[in-house]
């Protein structure tokens, strides 16, 4: 029977990595950068589950992307609350104004 | 015939789910909107979550529809509709895109490379003669929830059983207990954050 390979799977986490790389290097809104995060996260997740599928990894796998997915959703929450507070305090999203963040 | 009808079922999905995928994420970097990078993003993550489906983990692809697509990116968009001021785009620094795009390029490189110089095919659960190797019950057919669950509590049937020498594998039962307390104090610190405060005058 025919199968997708391993490196294919590899191939499309790569560049879901690298694109929440750049995402989070070049956006300057801070909900962006955290949306580059999501995607790393995410290409981290789909390497799991491919290893998971395709060597003795087996179960494992599984298990620590469902700790990412859980961890993931964590730091959204905290960052969220953060930005929130910035927007609060200087009433815009922009990271490139985050350089003093004394409350 | 049914070689081909095999193929289109093997192939066809992951086809479809990885170009989405792809497409979502690269979507995203190069939209300025937010609200348009949140609707990519949900393409790409629930492609991801096909993905996932499609390599025979269906808990962690409905794990990955509920916890990312309906929790994560719902409170993505909270976070942009209580952030906005005026128009949504916070426009990045064009000058800066083709220096981005060079070494974003220039790093998936290095990531494919190194993947492909490495022969998986060593690591490989599968016996050459195509048997299941004896003593790992694989999650290749999928059905793992109750795998996963016993695994979580700590009970590891999928590697004990069938083991030559008696042995227990350890299970996951300590990092679910700390995943649980990491949850409950994120989620006070997210309240304790995102309150609103009396200013000082």
């Amino acid at each position: 029977m025919q199968t997708v390979s391993l490196n294919v799977y590899l191939l499309v986490a790569g560049a879901l990595f690298v694109c929440g790389i750049v995402c989070m290097a070049s956006k300057r809104n801070a909900i962006g950068v955290l949306m580059g995060v999501e995607l790393v996260l995410n290409g981290a997740n789909l390497n799991f589950v491919a290893f998971a599928r395709y060597t003795k990894l087996g179960l494992d796998g599984q298990v620590m992307s469902l700790f990412v997915i859980v961890l993931a959703a964590a730091e959204a929450a905290i960052a969220l609350a953060i930005a929130l507070n910035f927007y609060n305090n200087h009433l815009t999203i922009d990271v490139d104004r985050a350089n003093e963040l004394q409350g | 015939m049914k070689e081909l009808f095999s193929w289109l079922l093997e192939y066809g999905p992951f086809s479809v789910f990885a170009l989405a995928a792809v497409g979502g994420a690269v979507a995203v970097v190069l939209t300025q909107n937010v609200v348009r990078m949140a609707f990519w993003l949900i393409i790409s993550l629930g492609a991801v979550a096909g993905l996932f489906f499609s390599l025979n983990a269906d808990f962690v692809g409905s794990a990955q529809l509920l916890i990312y697509v309906g929790g994560t990116l719902v409170l993505l968009i909270f976070g942009v509709m209580l952030t906005a001021s005026g128009p949504f785009a916070v426009k990045s620094n064009s000058g800066q895109l083709v220096p981005a795009a060079i070494a974003g390029a220039l790093l998936l490189a290095v990531i494919v490379y190194t993947a492909y110089q490495v022969s998986w095919e060593d690591q490989s659960s599968f016996d050459p003669r195509g048997a299941v190797i004896h003593g790992h019950n694989s999650p290749q057919d999928g059905n793992t929830t109750r795998p996963l669950g016993q695994s979580f509590l700590g009970a590891r049937p999928d590697k004990d059983l069938g083991r030559k020498d008696g042995g227990l594998t350890p299970g996951y039962l300590l990092p679910f207990e700390i995943i649980s307390v990491h949850l409950l104090v994120v989620l006070v610190g997210a309240a304790y954050l995102a309150r609103t405060k009396k200013r000082k005058a």
